[in-house]
């Protein structure tokens, strides 16, 4: 009987349907057989067009149902004297579909101008994509081959000049060892806040109107895939080992400083393998004899995680390099600045007694080539995450890390006088 | 011998007084760690050892603005490199209480209809799943027992991640835990696979009961 009246009242106020405005889901609770019943005979009555999205089967199961504007309040009237419990999942399902709207044209949107979500680690392939991005969004920004992987991978860096032939140069490279994500992911926007700041930051256009910057995000391409395809926790180059069934070579063991020396090993298996020869990987010797073949760098500034540490030389030996007073003070300097930030703490000291002896470092191979200014910094976090640390984190690291950066950098500005 | 909280020796054998203590004191709701290392001095006990002095500052990872402070020794014994250093700690004052957060965690894991199992926390991005947080905490309290047990002057273990984990029904009250985690060892950067056996308890706190490391990782 009660039946019979609801579907008056709805034919009675039935509407051509253009929009789902007013249109509500209920999600129905049957307890018991009888209710599935009430709601499958409910389903039957076609024009009262409800349009089941969970059709009533069984007691156990919810029901959900989209009802037109106009038949809302009678259903749920018919609901609630059967006793039949529902709740309200979509109050007004056009709202819903606005939104929705919304959503994918600024998505669309974003896609069109920045597709770049720092905040996210991202691919090889994406990462070279937004190099190509950056490069195109600013005339002083270019991105440059430095050379390639033992796999054949390109090895592209971005080159910060607004002009002049050969200006004095700040180095930049990330990720060095595939498996430290935060320090490709954190170059990234770095770069980004580089190339955005000329112009706008003082700092950074005083920089770049006497130095040249160059930017390499992915110093080892092929362990960096390989963390995305096989081994999250792949630390080494790809390169294939004569005689051995272990592939790979620490990249950061096989600079031409201390070479083969202590805090490296001799074994292929070994994570931090020295290789067979100084500078056998392609990797580390494309980026040597750029810089050598440049012969005007006055910073070398190299980034890994995790540890929360700020070096400069030596790793290979445990004596102090003839700048240690300057390095020192400037370290203590970047590492304060990057504690301003979010009171992050770095500790500030050479290789050697801060975190290891290491022989055939980078910053060793920089510093006695003669550039003075040679950092490497280990950041977030200390242990908790280590090498997983949340995407959520990527965004501050790279900000606190950019404020010690920007230190180095103001400092070697200032003695280029 | 005073020493720099900035050079190594003094930061790994403060490590090694957090992941006991971790261990001594943590569990799915609570896991401390290393906010500062204010002071550290070394002593040569001849014959015996090297022992380490540190005052430390620990904060809860839960509750970030929760510190306390904590006197250790940590003695690493001369020669034989199979015996773990022996660990003492003073805790100055209390420690919050978990008892609300680990009685919602003991009941809801008796309850499981299936035994939990789950993998590669965190993933490739760092995330941990809301509810796999306990265990993750839990994992990273036990792993402070690998460290420790495992621990020389001339490593630096951390847990890096959890590759496998798998509940273990138990008849009598406490949860079990079978882990395959994932250690990190700084001074090498050798990843090491561990099996561990972690029991736990409310009442009883954590108990690492069976651990077997494995085979080497992989460099092919």
């Amino acid at each position: 009987m009660r039946l019979v009246l609801l579907l008056s009242a709805l034919l009675g106020a039935s509407l051509a349907l253009e929009t789902f405005v007013g249109h509500q889901v209920l999600r129905i609770q049957t307890r018991n057989e009888e209710e599935v019943r009430q709601l499958q005979l409910l389903e039957s009555l076609e024009h009262l067009e409800l349009d089941f999205w969970i059709s009533p089967s069984a007691p156990a199961l919810p029901v959900d149902v989209r009802i037109p504007a106009a038949g809302v309040q009678s259903v749920k009237a018919f609901l609630e004297s059967q006793g039949i419990e529902y709740s309200v999942l979509i109050e007004d399902l056009q709202d819903v579909l606005d939104k929705e709207q919304q959503d994918m044209a600024e998505s669309a949107q974003r896609e069109r101008s920045t597709s770049f979500d720092f905040s996210s680690y991202h691919t090889l392939d994406e990462i070279y994509a937004e190099l190509d991005h950056l490069a195109s969004e600013h005339s002083f920004v270019e991105k440059i081959q430095i050379g390639e992987s033992y796999e054949k991978r390109p090895l592209y860096a971005l080159k910060f000049s607004t002009g002049g032939s050969n200006r004095p140069a700040i180095w930049l490279d990330a990720g060095i060892h595939s498996r430290e994500w935060v320090t490709q992911a954190s170059a990234l926007w770095i770069a980004n806040q580089i190339a955005s700041g000329y112009g706008s930051d003082s700092s950074i256009t005083s920089l770049l109107d006497k130095m040249d910057l160059f930017l390499l995000p992915v110093a080892n391409p092929d362990g960096f895939v390989y963390t995305h395809t096989w081994n999250r926790m792949w630390r080494k180059t790809r390169s294939k080992n004569a005689g051995s069934v272990c592939y790979g070579v620490d990249p950061n063991r096989n600079w031409d400083a201390g070479f083969g020396g202590p805090g490296a090993s001799s074994s292929p298996c070994s994570d931090s393998y020295h290789g067979p020869s100084a500078e056998s990987e392609v990797e580390v010797k494309s980026v040597a004899d750029f810089i050598r073949n440049h012969g005007n760098f006055k910073a070398f500034l190299t980034l890994h995680s995790y540890s929360q540490l700020l070096m400069y030389p030596y790793g290979y030996k445990c004596t102090r390099p003839d700048d240690y007073a300057e390095l020192e003070s400037l370290g203590r300097a970047a590492a304060n600045a990057i504690k301003s930030v979010y009171g992050t703490t770095f500790q500030v000291g050479p290789i050697c007694s801060t975190i290891y002896q290491a022989s055939g470092g980078s910053i060793d191979w920089a510093y006695d080539i003669g550039i003075k200014y040679s950092f490497a910094f280990e950041l977030r976090d200390t242990g908790r995450y280590g090498f997983l640390l949340p995407a959520t984190q990527i965004i501050p690291t790279a900000t606190e890390t950019w404020m010690g950066l920007r230190k180095i950098m103001e400092h070697v500005l200032k003695k280029q006088d | 011998m005073e020493l720099p909280p900035a050079q190594f020796p003094s930061r790994r054998a403060a490590a090694v007084a957090v992941a006991f203590l971790r261990y001594r004191r943590g569990g799915p709701g609570r896991a401390l760690r290393l906010r500062e290392l204010r002071r550290a001095r070394t002593e040569d006990i001849k014959d015996v050892g090297h022992k380490y002095y540190l005052e430390l500052e620990l904060e809860d990872v839960l509750d970030k603005d929760s510190t306390v402070n904590c006197t250790a020794e940590v003695l690493y014994h001369l020669g034989n490199k199979n015996i773990a250093p022996d660990v003492q700690f003073t805790l100055e004052g209390e420690l919050k209480s978990t008892e609300e957060a680990d009685h919602v965690f003991y009941t809801r894991i008796r309850s499981l209809e299936k035994e939990l199992v789950a993998e590669n926390i965190p993933d490739s991005h760092g995330h941990v799943p809301p509810e796999l947080e306990p265990l993750h905490l839990l994992a990273w309290v036990a792993s402070g027992y690998l460290v420790w047990q495992n621990s020389t002057e001339n490593t630096q273990l951390q847990l890096a991640q959890i590759k496998h984990v798998k509940q273990v029904r138990r008849s009598d009250e406490y949860l079990q835990f079978d882990y395959l985690v994932l250690l990190h060892e700084m001074v090498s950067q050798e990843i090491i696979p561990w099996e561990m056996t972690v029991l736990w308890h409310p009442r009883d706190g954590v108990r690492v009961t069976r651990e077997s490391r494995q085979p080497g990782h992989t460099s092919g």
